[in-house]
């Protein structure tokens, strides 16, 4: 693949001419992913699972096999591992509901990090309330990361489940995911890991790692909005009851019993979302085109760059590890004294979009004893121009304010 | 592109930074909080009755320039009116910024707060802008 211009793939960063830096929110969408769904409905559209017709089975055969190349993707033993949702979210909820509400007891303990997207705290939260189970925070440390002790501190025999990040939306450090589940499977509790924010910048390999459970969105990796997997070990899955019932899930239905379709269907209720399907198959194959490591480089050295400079100016604070190879490609910042939603309308105005909040992110944030930041994040479309408007932008935003900065907030 | 300086402008920004309506009343007759989840701006407004006149205001909490400055300001022109005056000011401050009135005569009673005119530009920031007046709308919508 030519590298030269990679941004030219992607028509809304051509039309727009902005330096878009929130893809920790949702990625641009290249040509070829939308030229699939384009192509879909002029050529395949229909039901699939559903009609004898061959257009139904082709349309059957493409979703199919995509969820084989998703399979290959991320290393999964059997392709009824991959199960088809709404987005990460939802695949975390169904193992909230499937698995976490119908395996823990009273006193049994639930572990996640303090850095959790509120999707893999909130229905943490639910299963411990219905179940009595006790929801334990494995905390950060000064460096922004989790460290060895707080893993073995948090996770006991007690445990059942943990709950871990990949990499942070907030902060961009990358956990050490391969430690705490070995350790977590030492003391006898299955790990789900939330890779929406590894996925679309590093290889995954679930055998590798032996993730329980593994969710991520595709509209984070190039893919359409509303498409999301769960990937679940076999016996695990197997063992579980459907999260939503009707059409598909189903083998026998009688008028106050049904027997449930196999995996991965059983976990598929009703009509799927075909186009996103199809859409993460094009953009698994765009990722794998450029390759993980081409995409690592790529990053490196706009992140780099940006850390570089933005670790130099002094009316910034930075939320970041130290540590470059535990870090991925999110940085949150402030300006100081000022508050980052005017920030973020300000790089606004001069065509730089970056997010500012708490990031779904309130636990994390009001343990940094803050309410929000700035959220730079950056995918391999982005360049080092996207970076230099960024700071141009920054400087701009600071001129606006600088007079009015009172000098307790400056120090603060 | 927007004139930043007509939102960011020196009244807006005077009343963001260091507001003396931030403070507590010694005797309040209301205090509501109005939050908004997602930028996680808060604030507490406290409100002190004299008969039907707003002898007092105060407000303690964070959140960015625009909701802080809309605050204060709405603080400083509520003050003083009846509550029929008041309920008509909010009225007329929030069709403003949702450019819902735009008759130049009919803005004039808003005062200082029309300097948040330009916000109506600003779709990501008209929450920011209204949250105050939504908190004690609740207060007099409870009266
Ligand atoms: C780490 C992490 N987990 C989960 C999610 C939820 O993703 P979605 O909103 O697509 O379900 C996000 C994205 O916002 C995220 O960054």
């Amino acid at each position: 693949m030519e590298l030269t211009n990679i941004k030219a793939d992607f028509p809304l960063l051509v039309n727009r001419k902005i330096a878009y830096l929130d893809s920790g929110a949702t990625t641009q969408k290249p040509f070829p992913v939308i030229n699939a769904i384009n192509e879909f409905y002029k050529n395949y559209n229909a039901n699939p699972h559903r009609g004898a017709y061959s257009l139904s089975m082709e349309a059957t055969e493409i979703y199919e096999n995509t969820r084989t190349k998703i399979a290959k993707f991320i290393n999964a033993k059997h392709r009824e591992e991959i199960i088809f949702s709404k987005n990460a979210t939802e695949s975390l909820n169904l193992i909230a509901y499937s698995y976490g509400l119908e395996n823990l007891k009273k006193n049994d303990e639930i572990v996640i990090s303090i850095m959790e997207h509120h999707s893999n705290l909130v229905p943490w939260q639910k299963v411990a309330k219905t179940t009595g189970a006790k929801l334990n925070y494995m905390y950060i440390n000064d460096e922004f990361e989790i460290s060895d002790e707080e893993i073995q501190n948090k996770i006991t025999d007690k445990t059942k489940i943990v709950g871990i990040t990949h990499v942070s939306n907030v902060l961009g450090t990358i956990n050490n995911i391969d430690k705490i589940i070995k350790y977590a499977h030492k003391k006898g509790a299955i790990v789900i890991v939330d890779a929406s924010q590894s996925i679309p910048h590093m290889k995954i390999d679930v055998q590798k790692l032996d993730a329980d459970f593994l969710v991520f969105s595709g509209h984070k990796m190039l893919a359409p909005l509303g498409i999301g997997v769960l990937y679940g070990k076999k016996e695990l899955l197997n063992n579980m009851t459907p999260f939503l019932m009707g059409g598909d899930m189903i083998e026998y239905v009688h008028e106050q019993t049904t027997t449930y379709a196999p995996l991965p269907n059983k976990f598929e209720a009703g009509t799927q979302n075909v186009e996103g399907v199809i859409g993460l198959g094009s953009a698994i194959d765009y990722i794998e085109n450029i390759g993980y490591d081409k995409i690592h480089e790529i990053e490196a050295e706009i992140v780099g760059y940006a850390i570089e400079k933005l670790s130099k100016i002094d009316y910034l604070t930075l939320y970041l590890t130290p540590n470059r190879e535990h870090h991925s490609s999110v940085i949150s910042f402030n300006i100081k004294g000022v508050h980052p939603h005017d920030v973020a309308s300000i790089l606004d105005n001069y065509g730089v979009c970056v997010r500012s909040g708490n990031h779904c992110a309130q636990p994390l944030l009001r343990s940094m004893g803050i309410d929000s930041t700035c959220r730079a994040s950056f995918y391999f479309y982005n360049t080092k121009e996207d970076v230099d408007k960024l700071l141009e932008a920054l400087d701009k935003a600071y001129k606006i304010f600088e007079k009015y900065i009172t000098n307790s907030a400056k120090k603060s | 592109m927007e004139d930043l300086t007509d939102v960011y402008n020196e009244l807006i920004m005077e009343h963001s930074m260091n507001s003396y309506n931030k403070k507590k009343l010694d005797s309040a007759d209301y205090c509501q909080i109005g939050h908004n989840p997602n930028c996680g701006d808060e604030i507490t407004l406290e409100l002190k009755l004299n008969d039907n006149i707003i002898e007092d205001m105060a407000f303690s909490g964070h959140g960015c320039a625009i909701s802080q400055a809309s605050t204060s300001i709405m603080i400083d022109t509520l003050k003083g009116k009846t509550l029929d005056e008041a309920k008509e000011i909010i009225k007329t401050f929030i069709g403003m910024i949702k450019r819902e009135i735009t008759d130049e005569e009919e803005l004039k009673k808003l005062e200082d707060a029309i300097a948040f005119k330009n916000v109506s530009n600003m779709p990501a920031r008209v929450k920011c802008a209204l949250l105050a007046w939504h908190t004690i709308e609740d207060i007099l919508n409870k009266n």
